[in-house]
C-alpha cells in the first residue's frame, strides 16, 4: 500500500506580527511549523500503514527551507519525503498549487507506486482556503472525502473505504472506492511521538528535492503567478471603531447596583429585547 | 501561496499582482448575472444562502443584471426553497431535481453545478463557506479553471464591474481584497453570519428555469450509508443565537465557567468562549467564537474575561450590542464593545444572573396578567 500525505510548512501564526505603520507581515524570524491540521492527516496515514503495511510518502511544494517540515515528518515515521521547489511556483493561488501538487503526485506515483490514498489537512492556518484538497482530487480525477472525522473501515482487498464526514447538523457515513483523497478534520487523533529509530533515520535521510523540470512540470504558464486566476489587489488594516465603550460607573457602587445600571443600559439600547427574552428564557 | 515567495496577500507581492490588468478573453464576455448556490439539505436551506441572496442582490443591482438562485434537490423537494429564493430577492431560479441530488454528494453536485455554469454562463457564482460550500466550490472552480476566493466577509463590485471579494487574513489582523479579472465565473465563498438575512417578501415571484440531467446512480461511486444527526441537546446554535454569553481566560478556571452558562440559561441564550478555553478543555471546539471558530451576530453579546484579541473581535463585530466585563481598563475589548464594566467577572456574573432572573420573572408575571 502507498499513501501520500500533502503537508505545508506555515509560519507559526501565534508569532506573526503586523507592522503597525506599513501593514506588512513581519515574517522575519517567525518560526515555521508543519500546518497543524496536516498532522491529523499524517497520523491517520501512519496508523493505516502500521495496520495494513506499505509506505507513507510526504510531499510539499514550498521554498527550499520547507525541507525542515518534511524532515520532521520523517521523525514521526513517514517513509519518504519529497520537496518540490522552484521559483516558477512563486505566487501560486490554489488553482496553480493544485496543478503543481497533482503533477508532483503523479511523478511520485511513477517512482514509488500508485497511491491508494492521498491525505490532506482540512485547511492551512495561513492561506486557510480549504481549496487545495478538492483541487488536487479534481485534477487527478479522484474521488474526494472532505472533513473526515473518522475512518470507519478500510478494506484494501475490496478497495473500499467507509468514513464519517462532518456535515451540517450531523455526520454523513460515506463509502467509496480506492484510490481517493481524504481531508482530515482536526481533533481526530493524536500525533505519535515517533521512535528513536525514526529520529536517527530522519537525521540521516536525504529529502528528495525536485525542481519543476525534475517533477516533469513543463507548462510553466500554469504555475505560480501566471497560472493563478486570483489577484490580490489590496491589503489593509480593518478600520478601528470611532468611540470606545460607554463605561458603567463602578466606583462606590454595589455589584447589584452595577447590574441594575447595566440592564438599564441594555434595555435602553435594545428596546424590544426584554420582551423577547421573557419568551425564550427558561430558568427563573 | 506557496512559501516560495511572499504570499500574494503580503503587500510585498502586491506590486506584480495588483498591477494585473483586466483583459477578459472574448468567449468569456457573454458571462452575465449573479448566481447563489442554495444549500438545500434534508429539506432545509442553510441560512447562509439567504445571507448570500442579500449580498448578491446588491451586486446584481449595481451590475444591472439578474440575481439567480440555483436549487438542487430530490424530485418534488425543491418547491419551498425556490419560493424562498424569490422571497429573499432572486429574479430567476435554476432548478435541478434528481434522486441523486437528494443528499449532498460531491460527484453529482459538481457535475450538475459545472453543467449549469457552462450552459447558462454566470459572471459571478457565490456559495457559503460551509463544509458543503467549500467542498463543492473547490471542485467546481478547478473543473472550470477559474479563480475562487475563500471565506469572504465582504463582497462588492468595483467601478469596472469586477467582483471585489474581501477576506480577513493572518487571523483578522489584515484584510485582503481579491479579484478574478480574466476568468469567469468569478467565484467566492462567504462566511456564515457576516451578512444579514434580507427582508423576506412573501408572494414575490420570478422566472423558474428547469434543467434536466442524467445521473445514473450506478455511475456515482460514493454511496451514502447513513446520516447520523447530532444530538440536539449538546449542539450549539451559536451562529444564529439572539443572545450570546461568552467567557475567556479571565474566568480563571473551568469551574467558574459555569457562571457563564448560568447567565446564558436565564437569558435563554447560547454560550461560548475564546480559543484558549478550547485548548484548556473548558469548552468544546464548536463553542469557540472568533476567526477560527464561530462568527456570531446576536442582538446582545455579553463577554466576560475576554481581552478582545483581533481573532476574537472579527467573530463578534456583527453583534448589535456588545457588553464587556473585564478587570483591565485598557483591554482591547473596550475598543469595540458598546458598553463596558471594569470589574471582576466572577463577581458580576452571578449578580447579573440574579438581576436578570428577577427582572424577567417580574416581566413575565406582568405579561401573563395582561
Ligand atoms: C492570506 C492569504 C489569502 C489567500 N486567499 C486565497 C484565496 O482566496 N483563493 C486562492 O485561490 N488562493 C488564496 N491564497 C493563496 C493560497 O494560500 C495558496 O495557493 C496556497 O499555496 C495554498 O492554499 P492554502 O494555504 O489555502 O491551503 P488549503 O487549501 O487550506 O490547504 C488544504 C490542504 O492542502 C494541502 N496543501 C496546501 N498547500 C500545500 C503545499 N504547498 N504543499 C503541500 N500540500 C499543501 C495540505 O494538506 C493542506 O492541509 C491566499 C494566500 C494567503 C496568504
Ligand atoms: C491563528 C489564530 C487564530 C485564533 N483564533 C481565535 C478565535 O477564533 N477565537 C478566539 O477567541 N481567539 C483566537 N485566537 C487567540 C487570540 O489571539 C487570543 O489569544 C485569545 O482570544 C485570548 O483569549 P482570552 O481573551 O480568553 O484570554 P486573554 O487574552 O488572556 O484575556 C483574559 C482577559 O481577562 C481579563 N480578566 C482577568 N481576570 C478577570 C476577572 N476576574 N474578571 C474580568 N476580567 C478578567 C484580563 O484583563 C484579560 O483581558 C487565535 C489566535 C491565532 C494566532
Amino acid at each position: 500500500m502507498h499513501i501520500i500525505v500533502c503537508i505545508k510548512q506555515v509560519p507559526d501564526s501565534a508569532q506573526i506580527r503586523v507592522h503597525p505603520v506599513t501593514n506588512t507581515i513581519m515574517r522575519q524570524g517567525v518560526p515555521t511549523i508543519i500546518n497543524p491540521y496536516d498532522l491529523f492527516a499524517l497520523e491517520e496515514a501512519l496508523r493505516l500503514r502500521d495496520e495494513h503495511g506499505g509506505e507513507v510518502t510526504c510531499v510539499t511544494m514550498g521554498p527550499p527551507m520547507a525541507d525542515n517540515a518534511l524532515r520532521k515528518c520523517l521523525t514521526y515515521g513517514a517513509d519518504r519525503a519529497v520537496l518540490l521547489t522552484d521559483r516558477f511556483f512563486a505566487g501560486s493561488d490554489t488553482l496553480a498549487t493544485s496543478y503543481a501538487l497533482a503533477l508532483l503526485i503523479k511523478k511520485v506515483a511513477e517512482n514509488w507506486g500508485e497511491p491508494d490514498l492521498i491525505f490532506c489537512g482540512k485547511q492551512t492556518i495561513d492561506g486557510d482556503t480549504a481549496q487545495v484538497g478538492p483541487g488536487i482530487a479534481k485534477r487527478l480525477k479522484l474521488l474526494q472525502l472532505t472533513y473526515v472525522a473518522k475512518i470507519e473501515e478500510f478494506d484494501l482487498e475490496k478497495r473500499e473505504i467507509t468514513i464519517h464526514r462532518r456535515a451540517e447538523g450531523g455526520i454523513q457515513v460515506l463509502k467509496t472506492k480506492l484510490p481517493c483523497l481524504v481531508t482530515m478534520l482536526e481533533g481526530t487523533n493524536e500525533m505519535r511521538r515517533g521512535t528513536m529509530g525514526d529520529a536517527l533515520r530522519a537525521a540521516r535521510s536525504e529529502i528528495i528535492t525536485w525542481n519543476a523540470a525534475a517533477a516533469g512540470i513543463t507548462e510553466l504558464a500554469l504555475c505560480g503567478l501566471k497560472g493563478s486566476p486570483t489577484i490580490v489587489k489590496k491589503v489593509y488594516a480593518p478600520s478601528p471603531r470611532a468611540e470606545k465603550a460607554y463605561q458603567i460607573e463602578v466606583e462606590d457602587k454595589s455589584v447589584d447596583q452595577i447590574c441594575e445600571a447595566l440592564i438599564g443600559e441594555v434595555t435602553k439600547r435594545q428596546p424590544g429585547l426584554e420582551k423577547d427574552l421573557v419568551k425564550t428564557s427558561s430558568d427563573y | 501561496m506557496n512559501d516560495k515567495a511572499p504570499a500574494p496577500a503580503a503587500p510585498a507581492a502586491g506590486g506584480t499582482r495588483a498591477s494585473a490588468k483586466k483583459e477578459l478573453p472574448d468567449h468569456l464576455k457573454s458571462y452575465k448575472h449573479v448566481w447563489v448556490l442554495v444549500e438545500l439539505e434534508r429539506g432545509v436551506v442553510h441560512p447562509v444562502s439567504w445571507e448570500l441572496m442579500g449580498e448578491g442582490r446588491k451586486l446584481a443591482d449595481q451590475l444591472k443584471v439578474d440575481l439567480c438562485g440555483v436549487v438542487l434537490g430530490p424530485p418534488g423537494g425543491t418547491e419551498k426553497a425556490v419560493a424562498d429564493c424569490f422571497g429573499y430577492g432572486a429574479d430567476v431560479c435554476y432548478v435541478v431535481e434528481h434522486e441523486a441530488l437528494s443528499e449532498y454528494r460531491n460527484e453529482p453536485y459538481t457535475v450538475v453545478a459545472t453543467e449549469l455554469v457552462n450552459k447558462f454562463q454566470p459572471e459571478i457564482l457565490l456559495l457559503g463557506a460551509t463544509n458543503l460550500g467549500r467542498d463543492l466550490a473547490g471542485s467546481v472552480a478547478t473543473t472550470l479553471l477559474t479563480g475562487l476566493t475563500a471565506d469572504c466577509t465582504e463582497l462588492a463590485v468595483d467601478a469596472d464591474g469586477s467582483l471585489a471579494a474581501t477576506r480577513p487574513t493572518f487571523g483578522g489582523s489584515l484584510l485582503c481584497t481579491i479579484y478574478t479579472l480574466n476568468y469567469r465565473p468569478q467565484m467566492a465563498t462567504m462566511r456564515p453570519r457576516v451578512a444579514a438575512v434580507p427582508v423576506y417578501v412573501p408572494g414575490r415571484t420570478g422566472k423558474i428555469i428547469r434543467h434536466e440531467v442524467s445521473l445514473p446512480e450506478e455511475d456515482i461511486i460514493t454511496k451514502i450509508l447513513a446520516f447520523l444527526p447530532d444530538a440536539t441537546s449538546n449542539k450549539s446554535n451559536l451562529s444564529y443565537a439572539d443572545v450570546v454569553v461568552a467567557g475567556g481566560l479571565g474566568m480563571q478556571n473551568g469551574d467558574n465557567f459555569q457562571l457563564v452558562r448560568n447567565l446564558a440559561s436565564v437569558l435563554g441564550a447560547e454560550w461560548g468562549g475564546s480559543r484558549p478555553l478550547v485548548q484548556k478543555g473548558w469548552i468544546t471546539s464548536d463553542r469557540q467564537i472568533g476567526q477560527t471558530g464561530k462568527t456570531i451576530r446576536p442582538r446582545l453579546y455579553i463577554s466576560a474575561g475576554i481581552s478582545g484579541a483581533i481573532q476574537h473581535r472579527v467573530g463578534v463585530e456583527g453583534a448589535d450590542l456588545i457588553v464587556a466585563i473585564n478587570t483591565d481598563k485598557n483591554a482591547p475589548i473596550f475598543d469595540f464593545a458598546h458598553v463596558g464594566i471594569i470589574a471582576d467577572a466572577t463577581k458580576v456574573l452571578p449578580a447579573l444572573t440574579e438581576s436578570f432572573r428577577r427582572r424577567l420573572a417580574a416581566a413575565s408575571t406582568l405579561s401573563a396578567a395582561e
